[in-house]
């Protein structure tokens, strides 16, 4: 058997042993390499550009810092308050947390309830819907009127929004195990639970994980939320508090160092929901594939 | 594993005058009567409406036949005994994608209750009878179709269930690779003296593959003809090639033909 040499304009490395590059592929490769640089480096720059403008929009208009401050001066109030800052940051933090870990687990545990038994569903569905499309802020002062406790009320208020979107993804995600393993487990006479662990749980996985991202956001809005309701300062307040205080006393530097807080706070976590999904699915799911 | 001739087969299951009517009025399987016995190769063979996938169905138990009865030998109600009785394969390999292949093959044991461990052997042995004992932590994603297929089929003989179902396994495979599994499949049950119940709508891969073959036909589903097929396994290419194996694919295509001819009179 004879090779032929199927001559292409190829460079080869010295070795003539390595690999082989065509001038096409080393422009995908720099392409490559280049927008994967930009991915970090535009959104920054956009960014910094962004906050430069304001800073020059207020000195050239000669806005007053009580109206529109400085960037500079943000950052200013958020180091002198940190302490303060930072402090309500944790209690606004601890309700969200608390509260997406409670709609976590009622969310799925409901849903599981849910896909065994038809019943169920048909009769306690009809609440979570209801529960989810009555506006948080005109429930919420009727929640601190029934429960003593603020610390309580908060966390109803941020779990009430928290909650359904793990419900109806993982709901949804329960039932859309592929119909021929459903078959399957039938044939092979699997027991409920069985069929629930081994099959309908791991299906349901992605679609958990998508409730999860938007449910922590949520959680965040409906922990702020609830804090303007709740309105009560003092000590052990959240940060909301902070911005509703600041208001009335038009330190805007500080409301918006709040602000930033709250924003920055969002961020962090939906990068940790995206990050667990991505942990959780990477093996296998097109979600979190790469495609060569 | 040598399997007594086709009259001398302890029965495993019994099929008498079984109907099934979809909505009370569309007829998908009338009347069709089968004794499957221990070694058997079964081609359920016809056109697509003769009810081959139902009859399939049916004995799996997905669904219970509007009459007549599906009796398993042994069995105290005549209900299949689940994993120890039945492996299937499906027309897509239908695996779990967050699975790896040795953990797909150990569900049928894992329903069985039995831990990873202690059936570690016996997957290692099923996949190495479908040819993957180096894919073991592979996850399906990154098998070919006709790997996928594999590891299907080591799933369905893992727990060396009495009856293994195909339905059309191969059809959504290149021929190449189509031919290929054909030939393993038959040194499989060779090897493990498997009994199968095959759908397919090819004539030739059920003659190529089975001793018994049942030719179906439509509206209404029923069974027209019975053929068997005394060459012993294990076949092999000699076999595609014995003028034997042509004069029966002959007649198989000629009686499948039959049914398709007269449309109208065959309703009746």
């Amino acid at each position: 058997m004879t090779v032929t040499d199927t001559s292409q304009p190829v460079t080869k490395s010295e070795t003539g042993s390595g690999p082989l590059f065509d001038a096409d592929e080393e422009r995908r490769a720099r392409k490559k390499r280049t927008e994967k640089i930009a991915q970090y480096v535009i959104p920054l720059t956009v960014m910094a550009v962004a906050i430069w403008y304001w800073d020059r929009l207020v000195v050239w208009n000669e806005i007053p810092h009580y109206i529109l401050p400085r960037p500079g001066l943000v950052v200013q109030t958020l180091v002198e308050d940190w302490s303060t800052l930072f402090a309500s940051l944790m209690v606004t933090l601890q309700i969200t947390g608390m509260a997406l870990a409670v709609a976590v687990v009622g969310g799925v545990l409901l849903a599981v309830i849910f896909s065994l038994s038809r019943y169920a569903e048909m009769s306690f569905s009809p609440f979570a819907v209801i529960l989810q499309v009555t506006p948080i802020v005109s429930v919420a002062p009727l929640i601190f009127i029934y429960i003593e406790s603020r610390m309580i009320g908060l966390l109803i208020c941020a779990w009430v929004v928290a909650f359904f979107p793990i419900l109806a993804n993982t709901t949804l995600g329960l039932k859309s195990a592929d119909h021929n393993l459903q078959d399957l487990m039938t044939i092979y006479k699997a027991n409920r639970w069985q069929r629930l662990r081994f099959l309908q749980l791991p299906s349901a996985l992605p679609y958990f994980l998508g409730g999860l991202k938007i449910a922590g956001g949520l959680a965040l809005i409906g922990a702020v939320v609830a804090e303007y309701v709740a309105g009560t300062g003092g000590i052990g307040s959240g940060l909301a508090f902070r911005i509703l205080e600041a208001g009335y006393r038009l330190q805007i530097p500080k409301m918006f160092a709040a602000l930033i807080l709250i924003a920055v706070t969002g961020v962090i976590i939906y990068a940790t929901t995206s990050l667990i999904a991505h942990l959780a699915l990477r093996k296998w799911h097109e979600s979190a594939l790469k495609r060569e | 594993m040598t399997v007594p001739p086709i009259g001398e087969r302890a029965p495993i299951l019994h099929m008498r005058e079984v109907d099934k009517t979809f909505s009370g009025q569309v007829v998908a399987l009338r009347r069709m009567s089968l004794e499957v016995n221990e070694g058997d190769f079964i081609s359920l063979l016809g056109p697509s409406g003769c009810g081959k996938s139902t009859a399939l169905r049916l004995i799996a138990g997905l669904m219970p036949p509007t009459l007549g009865r599906i009796e398993w030998e042994g069995r105290s109600g005549g209900e299949s005994g689940g994993t120890d009785d039945l492996g299937v394969v499906f027309q897509e390999p239908t695996l779990m994608p967050w699975a790896t292949v040795a953990q797909n093959v150990w569900l049928p044991f894992r329903i069985q209750g039995k831990p990873f461990r202690s059936v570690k052997d016996k997957i290692s042995e099923a996949l190495a009878l479908v040819g993957l004992e180096k894919f073991h932590d592979n996850y399906p994603r990154e098998l070919s179709g006709g790997m996928k297929m594999r590891v299907s089929i080591a799933r369905a003989l893992v727990t060396r269930p009495r009856l293994i179902l195909m339905d059309e396994p191969f059809a959504a495979l290149d021929e190449i690779t189509r031919q290929k599994l054909n030939d393993d499949l038959l040194s499989l049950k060779a090897k493990t003296g498997a009994t199968v119940i095959f759908v397919t709508h090819s004539v030739f891969e059920s003659v190529f593959l089975s001793d018994r073959i049942l030719v179906m036909a439509a509206r209404p589903g029923r069974v027209i003809r019975e053929f068997e097929i005394d060459a012993p396994y294990p076949r092999d290419m000699e076999w595609r090639t014995a003028p034997r194996y042509g004069e029966i694919a002959r007649e198989v295509s000629d009686t499948l033909h039959g049914t398709l001819m007269p449309p109208k009179e065959a309703a009746e």
